[in-house]
């Protein structure tokens, strides 16, 4: 049982919403640059490098922490560009920086040593060995859990390893194993990895048929909805396929991951730091989210009453359905 | 006239990644042993430990009967090993003095100072990463398929110490889940799956509502319905130092994709033809090679 108490990891998209963040409880943010460094690479959003440097004063000056988001995989012949991403998350005064590729781990361990070093969930390291070799090689702090393990695995994880351990528990779920996903590309040409995208906007259309509207991706169907249903985004493994003679959302229904009523059970897990998705998000958005889980960690803290997340966040889920996803066994 | 000095092409045979029978595996790699042109033969199961129990017996025949067709043997290793029994597996393997295929970090711990070939699964993205894992004795490196040949050329030219392997042929490896989508087709769930991958040895095709093909699902994997069919000019390869092509194992007749991809590897046939003769095979999807050209990798830039 850990005697700490857990750190809740927030999203910053823009500057203003790492201020909201930080005010509605956050004890980190995390955030990266308006480049494709970072795996949010969406137009509007992300931080230069002085919005850095404001950002980690702010969110200094209130207690909480800043962790940029270097985790993309660099590409070859311009490493230079990833790199000096990272000199700049250093100077800027950020607590961590969140990598996974090799390159910049490897040049943050020799370069920052000042600066924590986290794994990245695009690293989809999930075993004491692979945990055990980038904290070896590269003296990384804490590792951010792919989206696939069940409770049950990480305890066992937990025990086996000496880093801490930071897990998703609100926003889009990946039922892909992050950064060996390449279905986006395979579709678009753009990817997480490559581009820091995944099923990106300027490939998606939305399309008036008498069947009703038909959203597409790069030209492949994803869903259909019939008049009056609400659209969704075209997420590749979010859609609907045939395969095997059935019509299905075969790989995952359209579903958010919501593990609320799971935070005792991640904390008996061993788990260090909770992790909301969502850097694409407004401030309103982010507020809300951060205050609802500020509340729920802080009950759980105490040991007291479990709060009712989803009725703290009703006005959030905007009718989508919501799974705790791989945390309980029968997901997969 | 000086000779210009080419250095061959070598051929792999990469990992099967479908739940063959042990005697479909015992069979498919005789032919291979007694007539595909390939320098180097991938074995072992990459996909879904829960397979192993079954194909396990039939490695040691196909290893013997590989080596003494003189092929070489590559141990393939789980690309993400999750139980202990899988973790223990991958440990013995990374232990064997042949060379061994690392497909998830977890092997380099145990396999470190030893020879490794990194499949693609590994995240190579850049010669710094490459330099990275050579270090540790990375001696091939095939990179995620989703990089271009001139990506994957230029890492090439920058590390010369190993050798690059591009993914020439068949379904595309696109994803790896914790959910079996095997098990989920059939109400089932992956820790009482019944193997219903078993009777899908291609992949199970997975098409839109408008019946584009697209994917296709294997157990926890999912692949390209189309089939990667990259057909370089030797000259292209040469002039980035790339060593090897893979050829992943679909059910078509893989002697012959051998043969081709030897034919176009030597420069006894045009890149267009090779295409040809690739397309008249028993394929489950159409041919595509968009990703080598840093395109989307459903798109065939060169036709047929």
């Amino acid at each position: 049982m850990t005697t700490t108490r857990m750190e809740l990891v927030c999203p910053a998209g823009t500057p203003a919403t790492l201020r909201a963040a930080v005010q509605a409880g956050a004890n980190a943010v995390y955030c990266g640059f308006r480049d494709e460094t970072n795996a949010r690479n969406f137009p509007g959003l992300n931080f230069s490098r002085d919005e850095l440097a404001e950002g980690v004063r702010f969110a200094h000056d209130h207690g909480s922490k800043v962790l940029v988001a270097i985790n993309t995989f660099a590409r070859v012949d311009d490493v230079d560009i990833w790199k000096k991403a990272a000199d700049a998350a250093a100077e800027s005064g950020a607590d961590a920086i969140i990598a996974a590729d090799f390159a910049v781990l490897g040049h943050v361990a020799k370069n920052h040593k000042q600066i924590r070093l986290h794994l990245s969930v695009q690293a989809a390291a999930a075993t004491p060995e692979a945990i055990g070799f980038y904290a070896a090689q590269f003296g990384v702090r804490r590792v951010v859990l792919p989206r696939v393990l069940s409770l049950q695995e990480i305890a066992a994880l937990n025990r086996a390893i000496d880093v801490e351990t930071e897990a998703f528990v609100f926003g889009g779920l990946c039922v892909m194993i992050e950064g060996r996903c390449y279905l986006s590309s395979y579709a678009t040409g753009k990817s997480p990895n490559l581009n820091g995208v995944c099923s990106p906007p300027q490939m998606v259309s939305y399309d008036e048929e008498p069947g009703g509207t038909t959203a597409r991706l790069s030209g492949f169907t994803i869903d259909r909805y019939e008049r009056g249903q609400p659209v969704g985004y075209p997420t590749l493994c979010k859609g609907k396929f045939k395969a095997g003679g059935r019509t299905s959302h075969l790989f995952e229904d359209p579903v958010s991951l919501n593990a609320g009523g799971m935070i005792a059970g991640l904390k008996a897990a061993g788990v260090t730091a909770l992790k909301i998705e969502g850097r694409q998000r407004g401030k309103g958005y982010v507020s809300e989210v951060v205050r609802a889980f500020r509340k729920a960690v802080d009950a759980v803290e105490k040991g007291g009453e479990p709060v009712d997340i989803g009725r703290l966040l009703a006005g959030q889920s905007e009718g989508a359905r919501q799974t705790a996803g791989a945390y309980e066994k029968k997901w997969r | 006239m000086p000779e210009i000095v080419r250095m061959e092409t070598m051929l792999t045979l990469g990992p099967v990644f479908f739940h063959w029978s042990p005697d479909r595996l015992l069979d498919f790699y005789r032919r291979i042993a007694d007539e595909a042109p390939v320098e180097r033969v991938h074995i072992g199961e990459v996909v879904c430990g829960k397979r192993m129990p079954f194909s396990d017996p039939a490695w040691p025949a196909a290893i013997e009967r590989l080596e003494r067709g003189g092929k070489q043997v590559v141990l393939s290793t789980l690309a993400a090993p999750a139980t202990v029994r899988e973790r223990k597996s991958l440990e013995d393997i990374c232990g064997d003095e042949r060379l061994v295929e690392i497909n998830d970090v977890s092997g380099l711990p145990s396999r470190s100072g030893k020879a490794f070939v990194t499949g693609p699964f590994i995240n190579v993205y850049n010669e710094a990463s490459a330099k990275f894992l050579i270090q540790f004795g990375a001696q091939t490196i095939c990179p995620p398929v989703e990089l271009s040949f001139a990506a994957v050329g230029a890492m090439s030219v920058k590390c010369p110490e190993a050798e690059f392997e591009i993914f020439a042929f068949g379904r595309l490896p696109l994803a790896l889940s914790g959910r079996c989508y095997h098990a989920r087709i059939h109400g089932l769930h992956k820790d009482s799956c019944q193997f219903t991958c078993e009777r899908d040895p291609d992949g199970l095709a997975v098409d839109t509502l408008d019946d584009q093909q697209f994917l296709a699902v294997n157990g926890v994997q999912t692949l390209s319905n189309q089939v990667q069919a990259f057909c370089p000019a030797p000259d292209a390869l040469a002039s980035k130092g790339i060593r090897r092509l893979r050829l992943s194992p679909q059910t078509c007749d893989m002697v012959e994709v051998a043969r081709i991809y030897r034919r176009l590897a030597d420069g006894r046939e045009e890149p267009e033809d090779a295409r040809f003769a690739l397309s008249c095979l028993d394929l489950p999807g159409t041919l595509v090679d968009g990703y080598a050209h840093a395109r989307p990798g459903w798109q065939a830039t060169a036709v047929p």
